[in-house]
């Protein structure tokens, strides 16, 4: 957070605020491989398949050091034209279980 | 809804929905009297001669009772509305001539397809395309049974009068409801401008068939919108009533959804078609004049029934034994009764009359192997008594 | 993360209740943007609030009329070029239903053009999605009322002659309460577009730019769905409020001309209520 001049911005809730941790789903058998989730990830958390779907088609899948980057901005799943992947709240699931 | 939607809705019942008692009429004008009558809920239509006064007159009417009037970009636009409010639950109605009728072929298949019930009125002018706008023509007798592309099943009501005007666009609603099936009214210009008596019922004796809705909960997954019944209709149910139905126009299966097979395609124009066909006993209906004893009987609808009416009247006061019968469904075609006096034997010839070049004589004349004279006006005019009494006494 | 194995029907997308999901994978083209359309669009639903009971969704006939078929509410895909009156007479006779209606270019421009400037002239209470891919991808890729000058389709193979529409134009000229232009990639902004849509009175217009890879795209060298998606990328900024809608011709040939995006109209024009 050092913009041009150099003067270090740091948010007031710095300290309280964290960045959240999302879980990764993936529907494999929807997914058509267009390759929007994977290109637009903004961690990069997901690759393409080695393996095929029943349909042909190399499905995403988290990246080998990704497991714990997704962020949950869930944009690879707003932009899912086949509704074939989803991210749920890390955190939650490890307070629910 | 909103508070101006909310006062628009008006008691079904309320008493000026009805004009009960005596009333001197125009035929157009009790085509849309009939509509009321029946529970009127949506019109969209195109201004066209010689139908434009049924949209006129319900312009000021319709709203006045509840429903609701939209005057559309087109026809193509009136029909589409129509079935769309249908969709939503209302009695909907739309009325045009020729032109228009042509325009609304495409989407009178998509409601026979998606069995959304809507009446069409068709005040017929003399034609092909433009023709004599203002002038008397029967011609779309065909087009109304074969307009839309593909085999699908429909009724068509003629009056003769503006008081069956009123009565069998009554029928029209209830019979597209009850089969889920588009309705046509194919009037003429002399009938749709002819001003005469009409004795409107009161509210409590207009026939009412409602349509049928599902019998299962809306939530439980378990209604197939169109699974048929033993009389090969479907329940219906409407968007909001929360059973999340798909229509398309597609092939599709019990379920709605598209199925693009050659065995559900036949099955579903199957039913599509018998569900007019197997049911035409309880639609079909027909009025008859000294028929039984005749050696010649005239088959007229319309407009030309009534020249045929006088025609018969002044035979028989000339010993001839002559008789009518006038179809008031034209489809179904009143087959049965056809082959009936046929294996009764004492008709020899059959006189059709109307205005077009023998658009229902075919049906005669495939019914039958008997003579079948014609007289037939291409459009603009129609027969004269004397004219017909003329082919009878040849 | 869970590795679900291919073939385990077993997980459910969030939004799968407003989905047939039954009916899923969609028969659209692996890259083709309707279906994310579709996804926004149940997505605005959910985030509404709103009774899905209450919603309707119409559409015509094309790739973007299978729209229809796919979305858990009561759906209608109706004949090509009609979805807009067909919507009208669910809209006029129930006012108490929020009606949508998704297709395509070709439907509501072309054969359906007629009834689009008639109700946004009206502002019937419509919200209308238009997924511009340039073309007619059912069909195989001919040039429609919005492909570029220069694009080429197969009943145009040297490229299109014809000025295209512009349709955020064409629409606030007609006379809607709101108008909006975005592509998927903004699917936030659009899904947003809708929801202000859906609370909104009167003919509320949203087009939405979608790469057409296997009838458009490969035709005008734009690549995959994700280069086209890319393009729009680089190439697109956003102007909401953009006053000057005459100038917003989309060059599709001329890959230095910037696509401008956004909500351009949303004003307060007595909606039809018949």
């Amino acid at each position: 957070m050092t913009s041009a001049d150099g003067i270090v911005r740091k948010p007031m809730d710095l300290d309280r605020a964290g960045v959240p941790e999302g879980e990764v789903h993936i529907i494999t058998e929807r997914c058509k491989e267009c390759g929007y989730c994977i290109e637009y990830c903004p961690e990069k958390v997901l690759v393409y398949s080695k393996e095929i779907n029943s349909r042909g088609y190399h499905f995403p899948m988290i990246a080998e050091d990704k497991a714990t980057s997704c962020v949950l901005c869930k944009f690879c799943d707003l932009i899912c034209p086949e509704l074939a992947i989803y991210t749920t709240d890390a955190s939650d699931d490890e307070t629910q279980s | 809804m909103s508070s101006k939607a909310a006062q628009k809705q008006a008691a079904p019942d309320s008493p000026q929905r009805v004009l009960t008692g005596r009333q001197f009429m125009l035929g157009d004008h009790a085509c849309a009297e009939g509509a009321l009558a029946a529970g009127l809920d949506f019109f969209a239509g195109y201004p066209i001669t010689p139908s434009t006064e049924v949209a006129e007159h319900l312009a000021s009417r319709l709203p006045a009772v509840g429903g609701r009037f939209v005057q559309m970009e087109d026809e193509l636009g009136s029909i589409a509305a129509i079935i769309g409010a249908s969709a939503a639950g209302a009695r909907s109605f739309t009325a045009t001539s020729g032109p228009g009728f042509s325009l609304m072929m495409e989407n009178i298949g998509l409601a026979a397809m998606m069995e959304l019930p809507c009446v069409i009125v068709n005040v017929q002018r003399a034609s092909p395309s433009t023709g004599l706008p203002t002038m008397v023509g029967q011609s779309d007798i065909l087009q109304a049974r074969w307009g839309s592309h593909g085999d699908y099943g429909i009724v068509a009501y003629c009056p003769s009068s503006p008081q069956e005007c009123f009565e069998l666009t009554i029928d029209a609603f209830n019979t597209a409801d009850r089969y889920r099936i588009p309705v046509f009214i194919l009037m003429d210009e002399v009938v749709g401008h002819m001003a005469e008596r009409v004795e409107i019922p009161e509210a409590k004796d207009i026939p009412h068939v409602p349509r049928k809705g599902p019998r299962t909960a809306p939530g439980t997954g378990q209604f197939l919108p169109y699974a048929a019944d033993a009389d090969l209709v479907p329940p219906i149910a409407h968007a909001g009533d929360g059973y999340k139905v798909h229509m398309t126009g597609l092939t599709h299966d019990e379920r709605g959804y598209p199925s693009l097979t050659a065995e559900t395609h036949d099955k579903l124009v199957h039913r599509l078609v018998d569900k007019v066909r197997l049911n035409a006993a309880d639609i079909v209906d027909f009025e008859e004049q000294d028929v039984d004893d005749a050696d010649c009987v005239i088959v007229a609808y319309g407009c030309t029934a009534r020249s045929a009416t006088a025609a018969v009247t002044q035979a028989r006061a000339e010993g001839l034994r002559c008789g009518l019968l006038r179809p008031k469904t034209i489809w179904p075609f009143p087959e049965a009764r056809v082959r009936r006096l046929l294996e009764i034997g004492k008709v020899k010839r059959f006189i059709v009359p109307e205005i077009n070049l023998g658009q229902m004589r075919r049906e005669i004349e495939r019914l039958t192997q008997l003579p079948t004279l014609r007289l037939n006006h291409a459009g603009g005019a129609m027969p004269t008594p004397n004219a017909i009494l003329e082919i009878i006494r040849s | 993360m869970s590795t679900p194995q291919p073939n385990d029907f077993s997980v459910v997308h969030p939004i799968d209740h407003l989905m047939r999901a039954d009916r899923l994978p969609h028969i659209l083209c692996a890259g083709c943007g309707i279906g994310t359309v579709i996804h926004a669009y149940v997505r605005a639903i959910d985030e509404s609030g709103t009774d899905p009971d209450q919603h309707v969704c119409v559409s015509g006939i094309g790739c973007s009329g299978r729209a229809a078929g796919y979305v858990n509410v009561d759906s209608y895909h109706s004949t090509h070029g009609r979805a807009l009156p067909f919507a009208l007479g669910i809209a006029v006779h129930n006012p108490s239903l929020t009606v949508t209606v998704i297709s395509g270019d070709g439907d509501l421009m072309a054969i359906g053009g007629n009834h689009f400037i008639h109700a946004a002239r009206r502002n019937v209470n419509l919200n209308v999605i238009c997924i511009n891919n340039f073309n007619y991808g059912m069909t195989g890729g001919q040039v429609g009322p919005t492909t570029p000058i220069g694009a080429k389709g197969t009943t145009a193979p040297q490229g299109s002659i014809e000025h295209p529409f512009n349709l955020p134009y064409l629409a606030k000229a007609c006379g809607a309460s709101f108008v909006a232009r975005w592509t998927i990639l903004h699917v936030r902004q659009f899904t947003d577009a809708i929801l202000r849509s859906m609370d909104k009175d009167g003919f509320c217009f949203t087009e939405v730019l979608s790469p057409c890879p296997t009838s458009f795209g490969r035709r005008n060298k734009l690549g995959e769905g994700l280069d086209e998606v890319e393009m729009y990328r680089e190439r697109c900024h956003i102007e909401n409020g953009a006053e000057n809608l005459q100038d917003l011709d989309i060059d599709i040939v001329d890959h230095e001309q910037p696509i401008t995006v956004g909500n351009f109209v949303d004003i307060e024009r007595t909606a039809f209520h018949a």
